[in-house]
Parts: C-alpha cells; sequence; structure tokens
C-alpha cells in the first residue's frame, strides 16, 4: 500500500526519485500515443523501440516513454529524443531500426527522417527550431505530449499536486479563488463566462452539499482538445476539479465524459484510483482535513448533454434535456444543490494558474481575453492537430505560420471557427485577433476553439446545411423554435442545393434565425442560425448563385450525392 | 415492484440467459437507493448484452423500482443506448465537419454500395452494421472511419474495400 502524502517533502521525494531514475539514462524517447499516433500504429513504433535497442544492447540505456497528444496528429507516427530533442516523424519500423543504430548508438541524428517543413523545403530536426511548436505557449497543453501519461509520479515529477498541496495546507477557499480571478481566465468549453467569478459565486453560496463537475463532454464536430488533455495529462485534470472543490467547498466532483471516448474514459479511470492510492483523493487530503472524491458519469452519445442544465440532468439519471435558466447551477445544480461547472481546458489551467498565481498567467494574451487557448485544426491546412497559443494571435499566424498553410496550392475559401455554434470567417479577416470580442464582430466564435479550414472546393451553403443538419438532429425537442425551426431551415437549405431554391428563401432564412436565436431555450438552439447567418453574410452569393443560376461554384451541390448518402438522414444509431 | 415479474419477463427474451439475467440483479443490487444510476445501470447493462431490448428495460425498470416509461423514455434519448443487437464489427464512418469536408460523404457512398445496406443497418449475416458517427474526435486524420474500437486515418474508397476485405478474410479463416 502505497503511503499518503502528507507533506510537501513527500512530493519531492517522489519528485527526486522520478527524475534521478531518468538521469541513468543515456537517451529518453517520448513516443506520442495521442489518438492521431495511435491510429497510425504507434505501438508498432514503440515495440520495434523496445526490441531493437535491447538487440544492440542499450536497452538499459534507453528510456521508452508512451506521451500523450505532441500535436502534430498530420505527420503521426512521431518521437521526440532528448538530450537534443530531435523531432522525428511519420515513423515506421523500418526507420525505427535506422534511427537506433545511427542515432542512439552512435549518436548521430538521422536527419532525412525528422520533421520536415513543406514550406522552407528542408528538414528541421529540433523541435525547438520548428515553427509549429515555436510559436505555441503551452499551459493546458503543459504536460500533454511531456510525460507518460498513465504515471502519477511523472507528473509530480514535473511540479503536478504541488498546486493543490500549498492551496489544501496553506491558502484559504477565498485565496484560491482570488487567484483564478486575477488569472482572467474564462471558461474555455465556449461560452466564456469568466471562471473566478463562476467558483465565488459557488463559494459564497451557503449550503450543506455543493458539487464540482468536468465537463467532458466534448461534443462539437471538430474539437479534439479535451480529449488530448484527458488522454494525455488526465491528472491535470484532477488536480483542477480538487482545486475547484476546495475553492467552492465541495466534497465531491463528477467528471461527465462522453461515451465515444472510450481512451479517455479508462486513463482519466486510472488516474482517480492513482491519485486516491496516494491519498490525493478521499479523506483528510493532505492532512488538511479537507474531504474531496471523484466519480466518472459516461454520456450517452447526446450533443445538447454539453449544456449545463441537460448535463446535469443526465447525471441524475434521467433524459439530457436543458431547462430554463435561472435558477444557476451555482444556485440550484445537480440534485438542487449549488454546483460548478467547468470544461476540461479551463480545469487543465488551474493547477499552473495557482502554482504561479493569477498575474502570471494574466500575462499571456489580451486585454479582457486573458491567458492561451488551444485550437483544434482540421479540413484543408498541413498541420492538422492541436496547438495553444496567447490569445490575440491571429488566425493567420495560426493557420500559416504555426500549421504550414494550406496544402495543394490551395486558396483559403474559409475558416469555419467555433463548429456548428459558430461562423466563418473569410480571408481578409485572417488578420483579426482570434479573442472572444473580435471574432465575436466577425459572426464567429471562440467557441471551444475549432478551426476548420475550407479551401475553395467547400460550397459554403453545404456548409450551412451541413450544421444545420448537425443541430436539427441534436435538437432534444424540448421547446417549439428549436424543434420545428432547425426542421424548416434544413428543409429550405436541402431545397436550395438540390437545385429547388426559390427567390425569397434566403429572407425567408434570415427570419427563421431571428426567430430561432430568440426564443429558443437553451445555447444549442439560440446559436444554431449562426453558421446560417454567417454564411449568408459573407457569401450571399453563393446562395443566389444556386437560386437563381443553378451554379454551385465548388461544384459540391446538385448531385444526388445527398440523397444517396443520407437516405434517412441519421447518425450514428439504430433503433 | 418484485424480482419475479422481472425474471418472467427477462426469461421471455431470445437472447438473455439466466447466469447473465445475475449479473444484471447483482448489478442493479449495487446501484439501488443510490440517486441518478439509471445510466450508469444502462451502461453496463448494454456492455453485458450488446443491446437493450425491452425485456431488459423492464427488468431494470423493475428492479430500480422505475416505471417503464421512465427507463424506456431515457433509453430512447441516448443514441449511444441500442434497442436491436449489432452485427459482429460495426463500421463507424465519421460525418464530423472535419470529414465531411475531406470526403466522408463519399465514403458513406462507397461503403452503401459495398455492403448494400443503409445507414444503420446490419448486414444479413449479422458480420457488419454501419453507423455514421457525429465526431469521434479524430479529426487531424480526416476523413476517418472507425471498425470497432480501431480508428483507421485519410481513407479513401481503395483503402475502405481493402479494410472490408480484411474484416472479410478474417472471418472465412475462423470459421
Amino acid at each position: 500500500m502505497t503511503e499518503s502524502i502528507k507533506t510537501l517533502k513527500q512530493l519531492e521525494d517522489i519528485k527526486k526519485a522520478y527524475l534521478d531514475a531518468q538521469e541513468k539514462y543515456d537517451y529518453i524517447v517520448y513516443v506520442c500515443g495521442g489518438a492521431g499516433c495511435v491510429a497510425a500504429k504507434c505501438d508498432l513504433v514503440r515495440t520495434t523501440l523496445l526490441a531493437e535497442t535491447e538487440k544492440a544492447g542499450i536497452g538499459g540505456k534507453v528510456s521508452v516513454i508512451q506521451t500523450g497528444c505532441m500535436g502534430t496528429c498530420a505527420i503521426g507516427p512521431v518521437m521526440l529524443v532528448t538530450p537534443g530533442n530531435i523531432f522525428y516523424t511519420e515513423l515506421n519500423a523500418a526507420k525505427i531500426k535506422t534511427i537506433v543504430s545511427e542515432h542512439l548508438v552512435n549518436g548521430n541524428v538521422v536527419e532525412e527522417y525528422t520533421f520536415f517543413d513543406a514550406a522552407l523545403q528542408k528538414h528541421v530536426p529540433k523541435m525547438d527550431d520548428i515553427n509549429f511548436f515555436k510559436k505555441q505557449v503551452k499551459i493546458a497543453l503543459r504536460n500533454c505530449g511531456a510525460m507518460a501519461y498513465d504515471d502519477i509520479t511523472a507528473y509530480i515529477a514535473r511540479d503536478g499536486y504541488q498546486a493543490a498541496y500549498t492551496a489544501l495546507t496553506e491558502l484559504s477557499p477565498q485565496k484560491v479563488v482570488d487567484e483564478v480571478k486575477a488569472s482572467g481566465l474564462r471558461g474555455r468549453g465556449g461560452a466564456g463566462f469568466p471562471t473566478g467569478i463562476k467558483w465565488q459565486a459557488a463559494h459564497d453560496q451557503k449550503a450543506e452539499q455543493k458539487y464540482m463537475v468536468c465537463n467532458a463532454d466534448e461534443g462539437d464536430p471538430g474539437a479534439f482538445m479535451d480529449r488530448s488533455i484527458l488522454d494525455g495529462d488526465p491528472h491535470s485534470v484532477v488536480e483542477g476539479m480538487l482545486l475547484g472543490g476546495y475553492a467552492i467547498g465541495a466534497s465531491i466532483g463528477y467528471i461527465y465524459i462522453r461515451a465515444e471516448y472510450p481512451v479517455a474514459i479508462e486513463r482519466i479511470g486510472e488516474a482517480i484510483d492513482q491519485a486516491r492510492k496516494y491519498g490525493i483523493l478521499g479523506k483528510d487530503i493532505f492532512g488538511s482535513g479537507f474531504d474531496f472524491d471523484l466519480e466518472i458519469r459516461m454520456g450517452a452519445g447526446v450533443y445538447v448533454c454539453g449544456e449545463e442544465t441537460a448535463l446535469m440532468a443526465s447525471i441524475e439519471g434521467h433524459r439530457g434535456e436543458p431547462r430554463q435558466k435561472p435558477p444557476l447551477p451555482f444556485q440550484s445544480g445537480l440534485f438542487g444543490c449549488p454546483t460548478n461547472i467547468n470544461n476540461v481546458e479551463t480545469l487543465a489551467n488551474i493547477p499552473a494558474i495557482v502554482k504561479n498565481g493569477g498575474k502570471w498567467y494574466a500575462q499571456y494574451g489580451i486585454e479582457d481575453s486573458k491567458g492561451t487557448k488551444v485550437f483544434a485544426l482540421a479540413g484543408d491546412v498541413v498541420m492538422t492537430g492541436i496547438v495553444e497559443v496567447p490569445i490575440g494571435m491571429t488566425m493567420r499566424e495560426i493557420i500559416f505560420d504555426i500549421c504550414g498553410g494550406i496544402p495543394n496550392g490551395k486558396k483559403i475559401k474559409a475558416v469555419q471557427s467555433g463548429g456548428p455554434s459558430g461562423g466563418v470567417v473569410t480571408e481578409i479577416d485572417l488578420d483579426t485577433p482570434t479573442d472572444y470580442k473580435s471574432l465575436q464582430q466577425l459572426g464567429a466564435i471562440m467557441g471551444s476553439g475549432i478551426l476548420i479550414v475550407m479551401n475553395e472546393d467547400t460550397c459554403m451553403v453545404d456548409s450551412a446545411r451541413y450544421f444545420m443538419e448537425f443541430t436539427r438532429e441534436e435538437s432534444c425537442g424540448k421547446c417549439n423554435a428549436c424543434r420545428l425551426g432547425t426542421k424548416r431551415m434544413l428543409e429550405i437549405l436541402e431545397r436550395i442545393v438540390d437545385g429547388e431554391g426559390e427567390e425569397g428563401d434566403v429572407e425567408l432564412l434570415e427570419e427563421l434565425c431571428e426567430v430561432i436565436a430568440n426564443t429558443s431555450l437553451c445555447g444549442l438552439g439560440q446559436t444554431a442560425p449562426n453558421a446560417v447567418m454567417s454564411t449568408i453574410r459573407y457569401f450571399r452569393e453563393e446562395y443566389d448563385e444556386h437560386i437563381r443560376d443553378g451554379i454551385c461554384r465548388a461544384g459540391v451541390c446538385f448531385t444526388d450525392h445527398d440523397k444517396k448518402a443520407y437516405p434517412q438522414r441519421l447518425r450514428g444509431r439504430v433503433l | 415492484m418484485d424480482g419475479k415479474t422481472g425474471t418472467a419477463r427477462v426469461n421471455g427474451c431470445g437472447v438473455c440467459s439466466q447466469e447473465s439475467f445475475d449479473e444484471i440483479g447483482n448489478i442493479i443490487d449495487l446501484y439501488k437507493g443510490k440517486e441518478g444510476s439509471l445510466i450508469q445501470v444502462l451502461h453496463k447493462a448494454q456492455e453485458i448484452y450488446g443491446y437493450l431490448p425491452l425485456e431488459l428495460q423492464s427488468f431494470i425498470a423493475d428492479g430500480l423500482g422505475k416505471s417503464l416509461s421512465e427507463v424506456s423514455g431515457v433509453v430512447t434519448f441516448y443514441p449511444f443506448f441500442k434497442t436491436k443487437p449489432h452485427g459482429r464489427h460495426t463500421i463507424s464512418i465519421c460525418m464530423g465537419t472535419a470529414c465531411y469536408v475531406r470526403g466522408g460523404k463519399k465514403l458513406v457512398e462507397t461503403l452503401q454500395e459495398l455492403l448494400g445496406i443503409q445507414v444503420g443497418e446490419t448486414t444479413e449475416d449479422g458480420m457488419f452494421t454501419f453507423v455514421v458517427e457525429r465526431c469521434i474526435g479524430a479529426c487531424g486524420l480526416a476523413p476517418a472511419i472507425m471498425v470497432d474500437d480501431t480508428v483507421y486515418r485519410e481513407v479513401d474508397e481503395e483503402m475502405l474495400r481493402a479494410i472490408i476485405e480484411k474484416y472479410r478474410k478474417e472471418e472465412v479463416s475462423k470459421s
């Protein structure tokens, strides 16, 4: 039985023991085990690496560590060799054999297998020199890809649980809330509500029982930042929850995680078990007298359960339908008790904020959007994957400087920002800073940080139809505006992409948009028209071309593609 | 409600054996009286049975002291819960935004042709169930598909054919 941690010295001893053990190796090889690399068979890379180093007689001198996502999903499997920070990409067994004999045995970097910068047309072996990594500031992702995801001692060796220790033994709950307030951190799940204010409200409630909830129901199509954190650094989320629980006075925390993420569920479960073993969850944590424990609740494939009132209904075992607010969750939440709900990425920032201070965090970002934000890049962009940058960086910098621009010599047409609740940003606005306010002014949103890059082969009317189909499917049906409105809008959009659009359809869509946005019960309905409004705003001529001239300039519509592909317009369910 | 009613109902279900019924019963006992446990019990039940036929829903309702309408209401609200059995392999084509703009739509068509079934159906031999997912969080690998728990990245029509072929061959060699 592991000894419960009661003193700072115990934490420091664990850290020292871990670092000393790593010191003994000549090389430490970090193999990315993020979802992208798993799909690219990184396991083969790891086993080959182990077998080859053993064969070369250097098995005892090389430590092979499987990490969470390093962010470069497009070029997996990848690995990082230290010392030297040499970044190898697109690995396979044959390449590993060469790398072992050349690099790990003879000390010569195999440059041709290292990262290839397509824009510069050359290999850039060192991670620190690669544009993709150079401009990033990793706070929420500080441990992702940099340590073993499944080892609490590795987390402690990177100063994990130190913030929790200090908070529980030295700081008052109010002081923890104050630090979070000072950081200027805003909810990273989408709405961007200031986290400190939320915590203060929950802290100030007088109640026997309060709850802390982690919203890990990352349902926006195109979002995989929370998944990367849960897969790659689950202990950060556990520590964030513990700190939140302490700050607001909750003794139980729930992590509500979607069933589509079985790996994340397993890893966060293991992290909770490990934390319990070390006495970091449970009774009298760090000898402070504070009790806190975590439970996992699995979602079951409903998008609207990411909405906080629906999420709570689902934890309570009911149909996950949203309800009217107020009362807000901090007044009457889970089982009628004061409840504080934060998103995964928000929580992953908390330990770093409490450890380094709110002011430290607030040095990043811009005026009313402090800190860093994780973005998930997908679509027509060279480096699809995950990046974390100071808020306020322009979209152009993110897409072109960090992620290498658009592949195959195509032109960028739009960036879809914020998923189904968001909108598009066009080429001329790419120099706008990506912060909450600026994006909103453009009719897009920061949301959870999705950036889907679309090239000229994407039809904007069809993309609006796609998002409307999504929200229509996911509308829970409780309120009329959303249930009927999204259906009518989808019908009109389908008509237009099928070549049967009529004069006045766009105006009708605009009218429906306004009514649905103003009269829906929850965020899903209120934001459902955004994708349509935004595409009408920037690409009205494409709607007109479809309706008047029967032209789809992207060549996507007017085939019977859709009819064949969606005979029943249904998603992954079998009744 | 007493457990006997449940027993009778479950025995009437074609796929449920007495042993697995015991397993569900034990899980219900474990969760009984705990607030908000219905969805957890349903997850466990689906793990054991593979799906949640009405008989099983009824048994769970009895066990937890809830009405069948409440249980059924929850089961049918969440698409993750299945009320019909799946094939031996489930092929999910991701239709998240990234996969959609990079050709997921074509994959749906191709798979329909390859398997001769529509989205949501199971092949006659019970080998494949074909579903479409909203987003499997593998957007960096678009278009992606999943066969059971395995993710395949940047799939094109040819690859899709090869993947299906692979599973069919495995099945033949097994038998």
